[in-house]
């Protein structure tokens, strides 16, 4: 079928809550998206079969269209029939669902080649269940005991540069192959272990696991200290994960048959389409899209891709962990009134057993914002540690360094200063009742520095654009550009240590002049559409907004549907990170209600300001 | 036709089936068309033993490619503990020193790569039962059998504790009743207890303290479930918890009574065996905590329901199972196709739901479950 006959494309995203499906139609003005729908996802009993799911989102943009796209035995009617009014051309999907893909992987030292090993996976989009390494300290009983009961679906071992240490590598084969692992599903199978270590290494690590696993040998994914090579297992671990993972889950088979192009897994998809725009606009970029269950963060950073997934940091199945992991203190400090933390443990238990309820009562919102600010942080948090030059390369010493002040937080590539445009993409994201809230979410979880565009996926609908993107590149940008991303506005946020009250930058737009002070958050309202305004931004001494301390910056500024956001809470240190504990219950809920009003954020809210 | 949330079951009658699966392949203790009970084993394995793993080649002071020609056993052979293993070659044949076996196993690998030895403890054996009265339907080779039964099923929403039995003992006179430390007896020993409202921690301690099987209740604090495991559960995975009392949650966090149907349920069961397991996981896959009572003696095939309808439609049966009314029951009264604005600001598809009070109100399709069975 060549392009010019595509008129109706109908994709899908399984995730691990909610399908979701979205139905683009040839207008006379090109491709765009024509209806949206979505049903809880039907991985789990009583339905055990993804495909069930998958159905019931296409009723329902059925149903919106007013249009017949199923036949009475429930099979998609294609191709699109302009008399009968019936059908779609082609079908894709994208999948998240079923707990994605599992994996432990294995280095000599957990820096070093475990890390690689670590990136690779989770550039292939697994989920890293744990790292192991000689160094790690732990035993070789407690390694064999914890492979034993994470039953992950695939294993991949690196290890020594080329030429290097091959005992110790060896010596980790022998863990696993003393663990004698079985695969989470099917027993019968053999599970599917990679190795990408030491090329010297590959007879022993053969003789030690070829009878008691899948095993297949690729490329070593360190050859040296100074080189990464992770293509290789990333393609490895992609294709096994197609062969032996998705074709023993609920539905799956059915799901691939009924399609008509292969699965892309939903990070995969995500990530091409982040990845296309940074290219094309040769620009920075972090990305995000936040799941029931996960939290994947993207950077394009210099061209390099980077993805993390935070397994557990999600906004259902995963609620309770974001609660346990920042702590009471730190999600209480973003929610303007009081709750006790009794009752505010309930709710968030009962949204993780519950996980497709919504927020109903405003006040409910206002927590489960509250809620994905620390879920974003936290996955931010994550993607920052792993995105950090090689360890083990020799470097020039900086003054840092030699007084022993480099840190983890330091040692990351990712300087918020470089980043030009955030992008958010995720149900609490792309639903948010007000644009107003997402911007605000995403200014508080990832702190952009200097003049950073804030954009949001409108309605979540990147994964199926990017595996739409492979087959029909034309209708995806078309889409991408006119329906998917939407402009929210330019944060401007200097950096620097502030005195409160104080003013820290003047903002002067062709002439109209504001003054910005610190702890201050102020709202120009301009629309995309108006075009870019010339900005003279001009900080006080000490602080930085992008040229150094204390220097100017001419640049364009863009609105968007919130405006142009100008922040004066400060960065390195943020002056709200520990905000309900060293602020006064007084000066924090004051806070918190300048800026809900200037942002309007909640409107009709009465409550904030205790 | 619209989206649809499924529920949790609450059959008194149907045809059920339990998967009894061995972690590893082992031995099928049944075959097609056997009675059997809830005690009865079914499947057993041995699971691998401990593994401890000996840099045998330092040891002895040798290199690593030495080393097998140092070992007095051989690779695969069982060992007893304090038999020796190997001798250091020591000085032009004296001074040897011995390595002795730490435990009695076997000697499972040699490396004259890494000059470590593997050793393992014997196998554990591992007894898979059948949980359930039934007859065994199909046998798997090797890995286990599916049991088919005809009872009452009810799924908890959560549940601690692994698999245990006992027969049904009703605590509470009614749904919303809440029980104290002072309500639990003696004779509650064994028994699958059916509480209230809650079940606070006081409460689950003392039960496990009168060795009661299960408690059954509407609620439980989040806070009361972090003090008892010691920790906060950050993802809902359980089953393997050592309370020293199986716990069955029927409703949600919080005081929550228990459904009026689950509970006259179980209340006409009262003095009856029931198999009551707690693992719960809240993910890809789910497991719902659940309480099993078979009957053994009714009509297997003309008494049992029709798979429930999984459709939201006019006239369902519902449970509101988010703020405002969390908990509350109700039925579906229309269902409109546009999109309502709800007081969080968002725009949603809805229904409109009459609670049992006959109280009247506009919610998300979302935060409705259906009521099975």
């Amino acid at each position: 079928m060549s392009d010019r006959q595509i008129r109706s494309i109908l994709a899908t995203d399984c995730g691990s809550t909610t399908t979701k499906c979205i139905l683009i139609e040839l207008t006379d003005d090109g491709y765009r998206l024509a209806v949206r729908g979505e049903a809880p996802t039907t991985v789990e009993a009583p339905a055990e079969d993804v495909t069930q799911g998958v159905l019931n989102a296409v009723r329902e943009v059925s149903e919106l269209i007013g249009r017949p796209l199923l036949d009475e035995d429930s099979n998609l009617i294609r191709p699109y029939d302009e008399e009968k009014n019936e059908g779609v051309d082609i079908y894709l999907s994208t999948s998240s669902a079923g707990g994605g893909l599992q994996m432990v992987v294995g280095g000599v030292v957990r820096e070093m080649t475990a890390k690689s090993a670590e990136k690779a996976a989770l550039g292939a989009g697994a989920i890293v269940m744990d790292v192991l390494a000689v160094n790690d300290g732990r035993l070789p009983h407690e390694k064999i005991e914890l492979i034993r009961q994470l039953r992950p679906d695939m294993l991949l071992l690196a290890g020594g540069v080329d030429g290097g240490t091959v005992k110790h590598v060896v010596e980790l084969a022998q863990v696993v192959g003393a663990a004698d692992p079985k695969p989470r599903l099917g027993i019968a199978y053999q599970l599917p272990v990679i190795f990408a270590g030491n090329k010297d290494a590959q007879d022993p690590v053969r003789e030690t696991l070829e009878k008691k696993t899948a095993l297949d040998v690729v490329d070593n994914l360190r050859p040296s200290m100074e080189e990464e090579n992770l293509q290789p297992s990333r393609l490895k671990i992609q294709e096994q994960f197609l062969e032996h993972v998705m074709a023993h889950a609920p539905g799956y088979p059915k799901l691939m048959k009924l399609a008509d192009e292969d699965i892309m897994p939903t990070p995969a998809a995500v990530g091409s389409i982040m990845e296309t725009i940074a290219k094309r606009d040769k620009i920075n970029i972090v990305g995000v899209d936040i799941g029931g269950a996960t939290t994947d963060v993207f950077s394009v950073l210099e061209g390099v891709f980077n993805r993390t997934v935070s397994a557990n940091f999600g906004m259902s199945y995963s609620f309770s962990n974001v609660y346990a992991e920042a702590g009471h203190d730190m999600v209480m400090r973003w929610v303007p009134f009081d709750l006790d933390e009794r009752e505010l443990r309930n709710r968030i238990k009962n949204k993780m057993i519950r996980p497709t309820s919504i927020p109903y009562l405003l006040e409910e919102l206002i927590l489960e914002q509250a809620m994905a600010r620390e879920a974003l942080r936290l996955s931010f948090d994550q993607h920052k540690s792993l995105v950090t030059g090689l360890k083990g390369v020799q470097r020039q010493s900086d003054i840092a360094a030699l007084f022993g002040l480099g840190d983890q937080e330091s040692d990351t590539l990712i300087n918020m200063m470089e980043v030009n445009m955030v992008i958010g993409s995720g149900g609490v994201l792309s639903h948010a009742p007000r644009r107003h809230q997402t911007a605000m979410m995403l200014i508080d979880s990832f702190l952009p520095e200097g003049v950073t565009t804030l954009t949001v996926d409108s309605i979540f609908m990147m994964p199926q654009l990017g595996v739409l993107a492979a087959v029909h590149q034309e209708a995806a940008t078309q889409v991408f550009e006119r329906d998917c991303l939407i402009y929210l506005g330019d944060c401007v946020a200097p950096v620097g240590r502030m005195r409160e009250g104080k003013p820290i930058l003047t903002v002067n737009l062709e002439g109209d002049i504001k003054l910005l002070h610190s702890g201050q958050m102020l709202v120009i309202p301009r629309t995309r559409e108006e075009g870019p305004v010339k900005a003279k931004l001009e900080p006080v001494k000490g602080i930085d907004i992008g040229a150094g301390k204390g220097k100017p910056v001419e640049c364009d500024l863009y609105g968007g549907t919130v405006g142009i956001i100008l922040d004066g809470r400060g960065r390195r240190p943020f002056s709200f990170e520990n905000a309900n504990t060293e602020m006064s219950k007084q000066d924090r809920l004051s806070y918190l209600d300048r800026w809900n009003q200037e942002l309007d954020l909640y409107p009709g809210y009465s409550g904030v300001g205790g | 036709m619209g989206a649809y949330t499924p529920g949790l079951k609450v059959t008194p009658k149907a045809l059920l089936h339990f998967s009894r699966r061995l972690p590893l392949a082992g031995k099928v203790e049944v075959k097609v068309g056997d009675k059997v009970y809830w005690n009865q084993v079914v499947a057993r394995t041995d699971l691998p033993g401990r593994v401890e793993m000996v840099n045998l080649a330092s040891k002895l002071g040798v290199d690593a490619v030495e080393l097998p020609n140092l070992l007095l056993k051989e690779e695969g052979s069982n060992i007893e503990k304090g038999e020796v293993l190997a001798y250091s070659k020591g000085f032009f044949g004296f001074f040897k020193s011995p390595y002795k076996a730490p435990f009695t196993g076997t000697l499972e690998s040699v490396s004259k790569t890494t000059g470590q030895v593997i050793l393992r403890t014997p196998p554990q054996p591992i007894d898979i039962k059948a949980y359930v009265d039934g007859v065994v339907e199909e046998v798997e080779e090797n890995q286990g059998v599916l049991i088919k039964t005809y009872g009452s099923l009810i799924q908890g929403i959560f549940g601690l504790g692994g698999e245990t039995s006992g027969e049904i003992f009703m605590a509470a006179d009614s749904p919303d009743k809440i029980l104290t430390v002072n309500d639990l007896t003696t004779d509650m020993k064994h028994k699958v207890v059916v509480l209230g409202k809650i079940a606070t921690a006081e409460v689950v301690k003392r039960a496990a303290e009168l060795e009661v099987s299960a408690l059954i209740a509407g609620g439980i604090d989040d806070s009361d479930v972090r003090h008892l495991l010691g920790y906060d559960l950050g993802v809902a995975i359980t089953g393997n918890e050592n309370l020293g009392v199986t716990l069955v949650i029927t409703e949600g966090f919080g005081p929550l009574s228990i459904a009026k149907k689950t509970f006259e349920l179980l209340k006409s069961k009262e003095g009856k065996r029931a198999s009551v397991s707690g693992a719960t996981q809240i993910r890809a896959g789910v497991i719902r905590p659940e309480i099993i009572i078979t009957d053994l003696e009714g009509d297997w095939e003309k008494e049992t329901e029709a798979p429930p309808e999984l459709e939201l439609s006019v006239g369902v049966p519902v449970r509101l199972i988010r703020e405002p009314h969390f908990g509350e029951l109700g039925k579906v009264t229309e269902l409109p196709v546009q999109p309502v604005v709800i007081p969080s600001g968002a725009k949603v598809r809805v229904a409109e739901i009459e609670l049992d009070n006959g109280e009247k109100m506009t919610l998300p399709r979302a935060n409705l479950e259906l009521i099975e069975g």
